[in-house]
Order: C-alpha cells, then sequence, then structure tokens
C-alpha cells in the first residue's frame, strides 16, 4: 500500500489550512516520505505535542502493518 | 488496563532509559530503531531494550500508552520523550544531554558532542 504525495499534502492542509507544509517523497515508492509543518498553533507546544497533531492529521494511515505510510520523517515548528 | 499496558508501565517505571524498538539494541531491525539505538550506545547510556516484534501486544499496547502511532519510543523516567526524528533533533541541539542531566542519567558528554562535531 502506498499514499501519493499529493494525497499527504491534502491530508496535512486539511488540518493545518494555514500552514507551510513541504512533503518530500524520499524514496520514489510512495511509502517514505519527509514532510515538514510549520504553523502557528505549534507555538508554545512541545515537539511531542506538535508531532502528535500531525499524526492526528493523517487519521491512521501510519498504523504499523495496515497503514499506507511506513515511514514519515517530520520537522514541525511554529513560524519565526 | 490490559497485560500488556501494565507491563508497559512496569517496565517505563523499573528503568530510568526505556526505549522500544523493533529488535534489539545489539541487532536492531529497522533503521530508526538503530538510529536512536545507537546514538544511546554510543553516549554510554544504560538502558532497557524491548523488543516490540517479540509481542505483539506489546506492539500494539506501546502506540495507545503514548499516543503515539511509531517505534522507536523513547522514555526517561517514565516520560515518553520522543520517536526518531525528535530524538535526533534534541541530540544534535544538546537538548538530551540536558534531559539526561536533569534525570540523573549518567552519559559521555564527549561522545555526545562528538555526534555533534560528526553532524556539523
Amino acid at each position: 500500500m502506498a499514499i501519493s504525495l499529493t494525497e499527504l499534502e491534502t491530508l496535512l492542509l486539511e488540518s493545518f489550512p494555514h500552514a507551510k507544509v513541504t512533503v518530500t517523497d524520499l524514496a520514489g515508492d510512495g511509502n517514505h516520505y519527509a514532510a515538514e509543518v510549520i504553523d502557528e498553533s505549534f507555538r508554545g507546544k512541545n515537539r511531542v505535542q506538535q508531532q502528535r497533531a500531525v499524526y492526528a492529521a493523517l487519521k491512521g494511515k501510519m498504523d504499523g502493518a495496515h497503514g499506507e505510510l511506513h515511514a514519515l520523517a517530520l520537522t514541525t515548528k511554529a513560524p519565526d | 488496563m490490559t497485560d500488556a499496558k501494565t507491563q508497559i508501565s512496569e517496565t517505563v517505571k523499573a528503568h530510568d532509559v526505556v526505549l522500544f524498538m523493533k529488535g534489539t539494541k545489539t541487532m536492531p531491525q529497522c533503521g530508526f530503531s538503530s538510529r536512536v539505538a545507537g546514538v544511546l550506545n554510543f553516549m554510554g547510556i544504560e538502558y532497557a531494550d524491548v523488543n516490540v516484534l517479540a509481542d505483539d501486544g506489546v506492539r500494539q499496547g506501546i502506540k495507545e500508552y503514548s499516543d503515539w502511532p511509531t517505534i522507536p519510543q523513547l522514555y526517561v523516567k517514565g516520560e515518553f520523550v520522543g520517536g526518531c526524528d525528535i530524538i535526533t533533533e534534541m541530540t544534535l541541539s544538546g537538548e538530551l544531554d540536558t534531559l539526561f542531566e536533569e534525570n540523573g542519567v549518567t552519559y559521555d558528554k564527549d561522545a555526545a558532542n562528538k555526534i555533534r562535531e560528526a553532524n556539523a
């Protein structure tokens, strides 16, 4: 199973409509991505809280053996 | 609480530093687990490794326990610290050193500096 880069971006932007979202396909297999999400809502939250919010936006697509995404390298921060 | 969650709760309370990972600290079976175990090994941290591949209950249970969907997961003094990306960032920024210091965990400062020099 895999997920397209556009689909991933769309999912993230649905939950973070004002964020700067950058998604990179790391392996070209639709399974290993890097995503950077810069959003005002992250201000004052620690990294665990920020990344939990991103995982929640992905609605179970990361869920282990049944997930469509094996690997997502995440970078999250509030805008400078 | 399920048996797996009780077991997880007891494990993270019994050891100052615990890494839930795929494989073991001497034989990791996933690149992300390998990276975090590698950092801890290099920094000379004494930690308990839990191989989630050996127990499906723990593999699912740990995700619910921390509300975090991925493995590896690092715990210090019973608190979830983060997964591979967070631990990597914290290693490079020196925040991991601070966390260990604050929690009285012995680590090799020179080794930590070497990691930072190599990734500068």
